[in-house]
């Protein structure tokens, strides 16, 4: 029985995927405009409003790390003139564009009609874009997101960004579209995505029980799959959320861990909190260190990139332009420095970790600048132990494994042995 | 080996004088300079801010001194500043922390750190969480160039700094105030242009090294104060007797945050390169043209900021025209060559690269690139390269 509902939620997830891909592959017979954008700050609900498909240059690049490609796909960069020293995702994207730009089903990804460029939490995806306007030659729309500086969103910065969204994002994608948004329709979205949204964070803070029932990083990325990608707002996304929840309220009542590569979990032996996202080009590999070791990661900031919502923020239908600029404004990186470390000090008491580890990676200087002062705050403010390790995203060359698995166990040896002093 | 390894001859008499002012300027890593003007009256205060751009009329016109912080250079010893940062993060952040940490910026009652980067944006929350007792604020340049929204935010932002920086020195930022400010550095940006046409037009009078520290004196010194020293020293270079060496003209792209030592623009100039034109210290010089000054200040600093700001990495390219901007600048300062230099790890910098150099391709402008760091102590490798470059340039017009 568990079994079965696991794989509802999982094969759903497959046929969603599926299905937008080989939508995408039709557009172009189908006369189906497309659009690429980000995840931190998407517009989903936008875009499907108008029926337009998006394509998100940040997934192809980990996907194509899945795949074990970007380690060539960057030295195409490279060798194209980009310095060694930048976001590697960006370069893997420049060098899949450069190599046919397949997409994980083998088939040539569409050409974008338009670039919407919303950078919430990170400059370098206005470089991005800048990049990707000299190779397709399309128009670019901006949506600049302003940064919660000061640890809040004030009304200016909410006028501003819903501002920009009625008189430069809204007008532009309908002329792409060739149709206007139909604003019912968009609230009946928007009230979509709060279910799913309500029954992620459900499926989050599941991670609070003893035994966490889920891993809320290896796990919680492909959780985090549907709602931060192109189904936000969707039916699909609202099924999917309902099946995942069902299947973890399962694994809760039975007492069961998480779901691993190599089965489930018997015996949770550390509590962790994860900042930083993971690597993606060994990533079974860096999964297995943890479970190997009986880790979990009970909570992660990653899983916060393209919506924070366990702080209560939920799409609300009544407001569609407020929302949608509060909701690109909440991301995590959007967050500044002070309040992401206290929100990691909260997910450490509430979800009752023995510890606190930073994956620092080499590109995103959005997540990496600070974080060795995160550490230090979250040691003094908490007193659980704080791992650091240091990898990158889809940049193979990054990913020492002997040493971060050295690192990692003297990690928990330490938490180990904290634990038994206290 | 470079064909010609003749720098500038070195100033001597006021000229020196004036020169070794702006080296001790430059060089006053404590503030001191900064602490001696508020001691002149102890209503002042002063604001740093962060590369590249403020509004630092708004701040002037509150009673308060923008001081401009630049890094460390390679003048301090990182003691700390490295544990705050991982390996693969550029090195103006470690040394504004050393400076941070190790009390040197005891004399800067607030603080602004400008959106430019990730790196700088993450700073000013490691600020806040450093130095609690300071005024630390994020001033998030608005990256939509539209007067009604970008204009409306970058307004409210601009109130926002004038309220914090009025919160410290009691003075209430009134327009007539904020138009006496945006008079007086308008004769700064005058006196700027006017060093920069000197240079364009006989560069030997103004080697890369003086203008330089003369850009960084803007940084710490009262506007005034500062437009007259660059006056003096246009008068007292123009009259120097400087002679022209068989130097090629080059222009600088990508050095607009964290800065390269004095040595490596040293290293440059024996190289055989006149640099006619960079974006160092761009936050003194990023408006080039004067403000308009009839009106409402507040909108004429606006206005001047989305529609006069020089490109740059950090600011969205709206047109998608940089390449043109740096191919006709190119042009307009009637440059040999360009040197891509960018700090190392600096996303925005090298993110831009690529761009600007496939423009100098197709336009059939000589370029080379390299990176440094603020403490890059080893010349000679760049020595060789801009030598190199230098020569084929001599040699045949083209690398
Ligand atoms: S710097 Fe970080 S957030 Fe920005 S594009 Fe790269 S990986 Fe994404
Ligand atoms: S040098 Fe570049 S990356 Fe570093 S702080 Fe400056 S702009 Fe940011």
């Amino acid at each position: 029985m568990t079994v079965a509902v696991k794989d509802l939620s999982q094969d759903r997830q497959k046929q969603m995927i599926a299905s937008h891909y080989a939508r995408l592959s039709r557009a172009g017979q189908e006369g189906r405009k497309v659009v690429y954008t980000f995840v931190p700050g998407n517009l989903t609900e936008l875009l499907n409003n108008l029926g337009l498909l998006p394509v998100l240059p940040e997934i192809n690049a980990l996907q194509s790390g899945m795949r074990g490609k970007t380690g060539e796909y960057i030295q195409v960069a490279e060798k194209a003139g980009h310095s060694e020293d930048v976001c590697t995702y960006v370069k893997a994207d420049i060098g899949m564009l450069k190599s046919g730009n397949l997409g994980p089903t083998g088939e040539p990804l569409p050409r974008p009609d338009l670039l919407l460029l919303s950078y919430t939490g990170c400059f370098t995806f206005l470089k991005w874009f800048e990049l990707l306007k000299r190779e397709y030659d399309c128009p670019v729309v901006m949506l600049h997101v302003p940064y919660q500086g000061d640890g809040q969103i004030t009304p200016a910065m909410r006028k501003y960004v819903s501002d920009q969204l009625r008189d430069v994002v809204i007008p532009a994608l309908e002329t792409l579209a060739g149709r206007k948004v139909d604003y019912d329709l968009l609230s009946e979205q928007l009230a979509l995505s709060a279910r799913a949204e309500e029954d992620l964070v459900w499926v989050l803070e599941s991670a609070k029980h003893r035994p966490s029932p889920i891993d809320a990083y290896f796990g919680g990325v492909y959780y985090i799959g549907p709602i931060f990608t192109s189904f936000r707002g969707t039916t699909d996304a609202v099924e999917y959320y309902q099946l995942l929840r069902q299947e973890i309220q399962q694994r809760m009542d039975q007492g069961l861990g998480p779901v691993t590569p190599e089965g489930t979990l018997s015996q949770e032996k550390f509590r962790i909190v994860v900042e930083g996202p993971p690597n993606w080009t060994s990533f079974r590999e860096f999964w297995r260190m943890f479970y190997g070791e009986g880790a979990v990661v009970v909570a992660s900031s990653y899983t916060k990139v393209g919506g924070l919502y366990d702080r209560g923020f939920r799409h609300d239908p009544t407001q569609p332009l407020d929302t949608l600029a509060d909701y690109c404004m909440g991301c995590y990186t959007n967050l500044n420095l002070p309040d992401r470390i206290n929100l990691l000090e909260k997910y450490i008491h509430d979800y009752s970790a023995d510890g606190f580890l930073i994956n620092s990676v080499k590109s995103c200087n959005s997540f990496s600048a600070g974080q060795l002062l995160i550490l230090r705050e979250l040691e003094k403010r908490t007193g659980r132990s704080g791992g650091f390790i240091e990898s990158d995203l889809v940049d193979p060359r990054y990913f020492s494994a002997a040493n971060i698995k050295n690192r990692l166990e003297s990690y928990f040896q330490m938490v180990d042995a904290k634990r038994a002093r206290a | 080996m470079s064909l010609e390894t003749l720098e500038s001859a070195p100033a001597t008499g006021a000229l020196a004088e004036l020169v070794a002012h702006a080296t001790r300027l430059y060089e006053d890593l404590e503030l001191k300079g900064v602490r001696d003007w508020k001691a002149q009256d102890p209503s002042r205060r002063a604001i740093g801010f962060l590369p590249v751009y403020v509004p630092r009329e708004v701040i002037h016109a509150a009673n308060a001194l923008p001081v401009g912080i630049m890094g460390g250079g390679d003048q301090i010893e990182i003691v700390r500043g490295d544990s705050y940062f991982q390996s693969y993060i550029c090195h103006l952040p470690r040394s504004v922390i050393e400076l941070a940490v190790s009390g040197r910026l005891a004399a800067l009652d607030g603080l602004v750190f400008p959106s430019i980067c990730d790196v700088i944006r993450n700073l000013s929350g490691m600020f806040k969480v450093l130095l609690p007792d300071r005024w630390v604020h994020y001033l998030d340049l608005p990256q939509n160039f539209d007067r009604e929204s970008g204009g409306r935010f970058y307004r409210h932002e601009m109130a926002t700094i004038a309220k914090g920086v009025s919160a410290l020195t009691g003075v209430e930022v009134t327009n007539e105030r904020l138009s006496a400010s945006i008079s007086l550095y308008n004769e700064n940006r005058r006196a700027l242009a006017q060093l920069q046409q000197m240079r364009v037009a006989s560069p030997w009078q103004v080697p890369a090294t003086e203008y330089y520290l003369l850009l960084r004196a803007s940084y710490v010194l009262p506007p005034q104060e500062h437009t007259d020293l660059i006056r003096r020293y246009m008068q007292l270079s123009a009259a120097s007797g400087r002679v022209e060496q068989d130097n090629i003209r080059v222009m600088v792209r990508g050095a607009f945050c964290e800065q390269p030592p004095l040595g490596l623009l040293r290293t440059l100039e024996r190289a055989g390169c006149y640099l006619v034109d960079d974006d160092l210290v761009l936050g003194a010089r990023f408006i080039p043209q004067p403000i308009a000054q009839d009106g409402d200040p507040w909108q004429a600093l606006v206005d001047a900021f989305l529609y006069h700001t020089l490109p740059t990495a950090s600011k969205y390219d709206v047109q998608a025209s940089k390449e043109a901007d740096l191919v006709q600048s190119v042009k307009e300062v009637r440059a040999d060559g360009v040197l891509l230099m960018a700090p190392s790890f600096c996303d925005p910098a090298l993110l831009d690269q690529p761009m600007l150099a496939h423009a100098l391709e197709k336009a059939g402008i000589p370029f080379t690139s390299f990176k440094y760091a603020e403490d890059t102590g080893q010349f000679q490798v760049i020595r060789e390269q801009a030598g190199t470059f230098a020569d084929a340039i001599k040699l045949w017009g083209t690398t």
